[in-house]
């Protein structure tokens, strides 16, 4: 057993963060997400000439071919830094869908991605779905070689920004069945796709799509027509592990923040981190973020389990992050006093992301119960 | 001891609710509404506000905790439960309580005559906004240590200072003022309570966006403010005696128990038309037994209130208990805000920009269902309740040294 980090993976670490401290301070970052764009193309390409973008795909397909602990990495920095640029969404959802397509999918994809000319939005979730990825009413019907897509998805993280969409469809089955689910890429060019683009609370952005008779054909499904169900699991289970460590990059930095301001903002003639209250509040925050560490630690070392060990890694550690994230992130902006309710502060916006990594492919009691059926 | 309704309450409730069903109007006052807010712009807001204030005044139910001889009614403690019952189902926009809950019962305790007349007058007819100019940047929980000078120079004082997380001042025309007039003795000894104008020159009022993208606070800078002697309550130095006089007040007012209630209506209506696996949200087991457990921990909350009201109507000014009220009042109210949040799913994301902060950038968009927006503003704004009014971790402090005698 080892949890040490190799030279390879620390000097990754570095890149990143010397990319963070040169182009994404806070007053940057207030600017990309205050744009029109809501993003930053440049920072985008950057993360391309740095290889981030390659980091899961195999050499085959022009990537790094690391492993999950490096996904990690970069997601914790990016957590650090509060990146909107849509990193989890394309390279690794998506991308976790892609590097298992046919050979000619990969081939056809995957450079464009790699290069950071495309970015990638996974739309699944619908209205009345919560957090059930098998509840879907979009649908995709046969005929012939061809499918029609029909239908809505609401809240696609990166939607506004992407390409190119991996959407969950029913080609068969009832309204929650986890048989007769399948998976296409669709242009987001096509005709008969619309979107009602939006920004998001915790500073990037989302669409509303719809689908009104979406041509699409065979070389747009990815996998077996009906049987996507374990492989969306599957990449849920990836994303929500490369959350948890955005997550966890997230509360180091509140946490850091909070124990500094605590020392030097004084009331009552003496630092507020002299009030013992206060202290065992700090306590509680930092052994929720290493409890939340060594989850996500876990999970990423346990992704190439068989599905039921993954998933349980995957919900357990999903549960822990929620609990750390919404306690830290309330605890941070409650010890800062009048200041940590501001907009100026970064403390308001690190609580808003962890809020937001709490719902995102489901929240506390969705994966307590998953984890409780699994075991 | 007596739980029960009489004929006469009964009678009451009907004429409170016939009054505000004839009277309020959810589109004219929807200043505060929050399911609304975005739609409303902020002179609308101030208008929206001071419109359903304007109709209590005209029909004398403006301050029913005030004495009858200033204005109030004696309304029994049973009558402004209910009114306050009959006020939050009908969703009426919350008066705003710098005059009305703050400043107007200190007048009436320590003011003079002139004060009593000029200041309660414009109070109770809404003329006059107040808003309440007590913390600064050095001095938040430790009140005592404010620094803003008031100096004496013939009839007026001269007043230099800042003052920070003033709600609501842009509205204002007047602001009660802690300020410095010694520096002899403890720190508490040498603070005096001030009236001021809001208009006088040397006031400048500057934004603060908070975590909702709401404008809801202010900086305030005093840069040589004439401020006339008579302006002056109490006597100078007797600040801190009556600063603490109007923060018990401010406290009871806090507990929003009517509010709540009607919150957590309003929480299980969403939780039924929320769908988690096919079925409402309000039958998972889980969620459901969150939401129960908010109601018993409100009902004991209700039943705390009462008996501080029935101790207060015995002459029993609020004491410590106003601790309670504040420190589980506000810990409800957010746990509201947050199960809300939960309760929408994937909605919690969209961000809807109050219309009040348009001009601070961002375009506005309705997504979702109606009743997810502005769900995640409310909830991060919520977290200001257990900040504001003296800190739940200062309330807990009071009750510690004041009441277990620690
Ligand atoms: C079942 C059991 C087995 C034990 N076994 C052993 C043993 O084998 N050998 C041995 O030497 N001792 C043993 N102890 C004693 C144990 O170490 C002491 O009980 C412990 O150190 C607390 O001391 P105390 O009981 O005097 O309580 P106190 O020190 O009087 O503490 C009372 C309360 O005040 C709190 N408190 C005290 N100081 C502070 C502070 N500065 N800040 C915040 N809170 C504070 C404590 O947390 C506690 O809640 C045992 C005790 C128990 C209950
Ligand atoms: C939305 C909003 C509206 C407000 N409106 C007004 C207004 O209209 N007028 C006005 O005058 N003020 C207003 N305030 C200010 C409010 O009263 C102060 O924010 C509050 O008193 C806390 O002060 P602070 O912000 O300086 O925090 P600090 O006092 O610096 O506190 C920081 C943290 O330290 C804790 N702490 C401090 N001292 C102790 C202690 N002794 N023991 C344990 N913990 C301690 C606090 O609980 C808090 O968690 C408002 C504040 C907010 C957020």
């Amino acid at each position: 057993m080892d949890f040490s980090f190799s030279e390879e993976q620390t000097l990754l670490r570095n890149t990143i963060q010397s990319f963070i401290q040169d182009n994404y301070d806070f007053d940057k970052r207030r600017e990309i997400i205050q744009s029109e764009e809501g993003m930053s193309k440049d920072n985008w390409k950057q993360l391309a000439e740095l290889g981030l973008l390659g980091v899961p795909f195999s050499e085959n397909d022009g990537g790094l071919e690391f492993s999950s602990v490096e996904t990690m990495i970069v997601a914790e920095e990016f957590g650090k830094g509060l990146v909107v640029e849509p990193y989890i969404q394309t390279v690794v959802t998506c991308g976790g869908f892609l590097r298992r397509a046919s050979e000619a999918q990969r081939q056809e994809h995957l450079p464009r991605l790699i290069s950071g000319d495309e970015i990638w939005a996974f739309a699944y979730a619908e209205p009345q779905g919560r957090f059930n990825l098998a509840d879907i009413k979009v649908s995709a019907s046969k005929s012939g070689d061809d499918y029609t897509l029909n239908g809505d998805k609401c809240v696609v993280s990166a939607a506004p920004w992407a390409q190119k969409l991996i959407v969950s469809a029913r080609t068969s089955g009832d309204q929650s069945d986890k048989e007769g689910i399948s998976l296409f890429i669709v242009d987001k060019a096509n005709d008969g796709v619309s979107t009602r683009d939006y920004k998001t609370v915790d500073g990037s952005m989302a669409s509303e799509v719809s689908f009104e008779n979406v041509k699409l054909n065979s070389s747009s499904l990815i996998g077996e027509e009906g049987n996507a169900h374990a492989l969306i699991e599957l990449v849920a289970d990836e994303t929500i592990a490369a959350l948890c460590a955005e997550a966890i990059g997230a509360m180091s930095v509140l946490n850091e923040t909070t124990v500094e301001y605590c020392k030097t903002r004084k009331q009552f003639g003496q630092p507020i981190g002299k009030f013992q209250v206060l202290q065992h509040r700090m306590v509680d925050m930092f052994m929720q973020y290493e409890q939340s560490v060594s989850m996500t630690y876990m999970v990423n070392l346990k992704l190439e389990e068989e599905d039921i060990e993954r998933s349980k890694a995957a919900s357990g550690a999903k549960v822990q992050i929620c609990n750390a994230a919404k306690f830290i992130g309330q605890s941070a902006v409650q010890l800062h006093g009048g200041m940590g309710m501001t907009d100026e502060l970064n403390v308001g916006h690190y609580f808003k992301r962890l809020s937001m990594i709490e719902t995102q492919l489901g929240n506390a009691d969705h994966h307590l119960k998953k984890y409780s059926l699994a075991s | 001891m007596d739980l029960n309704f009489t004929k006469a309450d009964q009678d009451f409730r009907n004429e409170v609710r016939e009054f505000i069903e004839e009277n309020f109007s959810s589109e004219i006052n929807a200043g505060q509404n929050i399911e609304k807010y975005h739609e409303v712009t902020s002179d609308q807001m101030k208008e929206g506000i001071l419109s359903w204030h304007k109709t209590l005044y005209k029909k004398g139910w403006i301050a029913p905790h005030w004495p009858v001889e200033y204005g109030g009614i004696d309304w029994s403690i049973t009558q402004r439960y209910i009114w306050d019952q009959e006020c939050a189902n009908a969703g009426t926009t919350p008066l705003i309580p710098f005059g009305l809950t703050m400043l107007g019962p200190v007048i009436i305790a320590f003011g003079n005559d002139h004060q009593k007349d000029w200041v309660l007058k414009g109070i109770l007819s809404g003329d006059d906004w107040w808003c309440q100019g007590y913390s600064e940047p050095g001095a938040g929980s430790d009140l005592a240590s404010l620094r803003t000078k008031a100096e004496r120079d013939g009839d007026h004082y001269v007043v230099n200072g800042h003052k920070i997380w003033t709600t609501l001042a842009q509205y204002a025309d007047w602001m009660f003022c802690l300020v410095r007039t010694s520096n002899e003795g403890k720190p508490q000894e040498g603070i005096s309570f001030l009236l001021i104008d809001m208009n006088t020159p040397g006031i400048e009022v500057k934004p603060i966006i908070t975590v909702d993208g709401g404008h809801e606070v202010n900086e305030v800078f005093l840069e040589d403010v004439r401020v006339p002697v008579e302006n002056l309550v109490g006597e100078e130095n007797m600040g801190w005696t009556i600063a603490k006089f109007l923060l018990g007040n401010e406290r009871t007012g806090i507990a929003g128990v009517a509010r709540s209630k009607k919150a957590i209506d309003k929480l299980k209506d969403i939780a039924n038309s929320e769908l988690n696996n096919g079925e409402p949200l309000m039958k998972d087991s889980s969620f459901n037994k969150k939401i129960t457990e908010l109601e018993v921990d409100l009902t004991a909350l209700e039943y705390t209130e009462l008996r501080t009201l029935a101790k207060e109507s015995q002459g029993q000014g609020p004491g410590v208990e106003s601790s309670i009220l504040k420190i589980k009042g506000t810990e409800i109210q957010q746990k509201i805000s947050e199960l809300t949040l939960e309760a929408i799913g994937n909605y919690a994301s969209p961000y809807i920009t109050p219309l009040s902060v348009r001009n601070f950038g961002s375009n506005y968009l309705e997504v979702g269902p109606e009743h997810t927006q502005g769900v995640s503003q409310n909830y991060f704004g919520m977290r200001k309740t257990s900040i504001y009014g003296g800190s739940n971790e200062i309330q807990r402090n009071i009750i510690a040294k004041m009441v277990l005698g620690l």
